[in-house]
């Protein structure tokens, strides 16, 4: 039943490169994490705050990025934009998809964030003479900060997962470069086995330097 | 005398009903997960509640590796393992299984928080009424803290359907797989990754709005 031989040392002769392409995960998950709360961000103001065609295009592109696969939507920005001539390289396409989905999935963090802070604050910081700008940066965007700190933790932790879809469109980040290196010398279930530890070391250090964060964050 | 081959062909209706089979076959691998998974999840949970520190200590864990490692990366593992200890898994059956495991580990956090959200004095009530361990859990446990996590079960089981699209790795012909075959022949990937996204938007999107009102109207 059991004639598999293991062979691990092809594995850890290149893990250099696979801790090399750990890297590449995270800075790209990084990456569309800042690039998705910006774009988040200004989602959940529009749909908030604007009428008409704007707030339209905001809506169906929360709602496109929750209720589809991220699967799905990096093929779509991979080869569907390649057939309108738009041709990306695999780092940006990954890059874009993830921004899009990671985007999408914040604006509604951000919306009930904005949700949760009542209006009366900021007629309160306006009458206290504070301008708009002020009264959103120093009264509101602090304490919807403290509201979706977690589910922006989450949203890292999904995007350094969902960053394994690039092996599928030929991105070399830790899951493309496991696959590289498994079909060269065959031994896919080593290879993987491994690529499994280095991500849940990579998702656990990201807690972890999360809660860290936290308690220098939220001391008061 | 010219002679033209042509390699492809271009969209025809009956790639449309291909297309809907294939639809058919993720909503079946996403419907058998689930339900198992919710199952198993609903299981655990309780275990998670009841265990305490046991069940922190061993199940947890466990539970917590499936949820930090990317799921693709869990399908090829399992793929390839199987038939080191000698089963012989079709790609539906490793799909199944994999995506009930996934779906569990997310239930079960679901479910603890749904007995959590049950308060102690009504279940002492319950038991003080003279209901049995299994009563106050049939009668008083499911009905409140299911209404309480149903929302977020909705989303997971969502989140859990178009992770299905992940099994395409494997080779099962759902959704994806299926737009990517049509693709390679007709060579119109917009149009034809277009229908999936429309396939898989009209599949969630409903249900989502769904669990969105009735929590709204469960809160008030």
């Amino acid at each position: 039943m059991f004639d598999y031989n293991f062979h691990w040392r092809p594995v850890f002769k290149s893990l250099p490169d696979l801790l090399a392409a750990g890297l590449t995960t995270l800075e790209i998950a990084a990456l569309s994490m800042v690039l998705g709360i910006i774009f988040g961000l200004g989602l959940a103001l529009i749909r908030m705050h604007m009428r008409g065609p704007l707030k339209w295009l905001a809506s169906a592109w929360v709602e496109l990025a929750r209720n589809t696969p991220a699967l799905f939507q990096l093929f779509f920005f991979g080869f569907g934009l390649g057939a309108v001539g738009i041709h990306m390289s695999p780092y940006v396409i990954v890059l874009v998809a993830l921004s899009f989905n990671c985007a999408g999935y914040l604006a509604e963090n951000f919306r009930g964030g904005f949700q949760a802070i009542p209006d009366t604050q900021i007629r309160a910081a306006r009458s206290l003479g504070m301008t708009a700008w002020q009264s959103y940066t120093r009264i509101i965007i602090p304490q919807v900060f403290r509201i979706v700190y977690h589910p922006l933790t989450n949203q890292m932790v999904w995007a350094v997962l969902m960053s394994s879809l690039g092996m599928l469109v030929g991105f070399r980040e830790l899951s493309g470069e496991t696959q590289a290196l498994a079909s060269r010398t065959y031994r896919i279930f080593e290879y993987f086995a491994v690529t499994a530890v280095i991500y849940y070391v990579i998702v656990k250090i990201i807690l972890l330097g999360s809660r860290m964060l936290a308690t220098r964050l939220f001391r008061y | 005398m010219e002679l033209t081959i042509s390699f492809f062909s271009g969209f025809q209706p009956s790639d449309l009903l291909y297309l809907t089979q294939a639809a058919w076959r993720t909503l079946l691998i996403s419907i058998l997960s689930i339900s198992i998974g919710t199952v198993l999840g609903g299981l655990f949970g309780w275990m998670m509640y009841e265990g305490k520190w046991a069940a922190a200590l061993t199940l947890g864990p466990l539970l917590d590796v499936f949820r930090s490692v990317p799921l693709i990366i869990q399908l090829v593992l399992f793929y390839n393992f199987a038939p080191i200890i000698g089963l012989n898994l079709d790609p539906f059956l490793s799909g199944v299984v994999i995506l009930s495991i996934y779906c569990a580990s997310l239930v079960a956090n679901v479910a603890r928080g749904g007995m959590e959200a049950v308060g102690q004095p009504m279940r002492r009530a319950a038991r003080s009424l003279g209901m049995a361990y299994w009563q106050d859990l049939r009668y008083v446990v499911l009905p409140i803290g299911g209404r309480a996590v149903f929302p977020s079960w909705v989303g997971v089981a969502l989140g859990v359907m178009k992770d299905s699209a992940l099994v395409s790795v494997l080779g099962y012909i759902e959704l994806l797989k299926a737009s990517q075959i049509l693709i390679t022949r007709t060579q119109e990937p917009l149009l034809i990754l277009t229908i999936a996204g429309a396939f898989y938007f009209a599949l969630s999107y409903p249900i989502s709005r769904y669990a969105a009102t009735l929590e709204k109207r469960w809160s008030s």
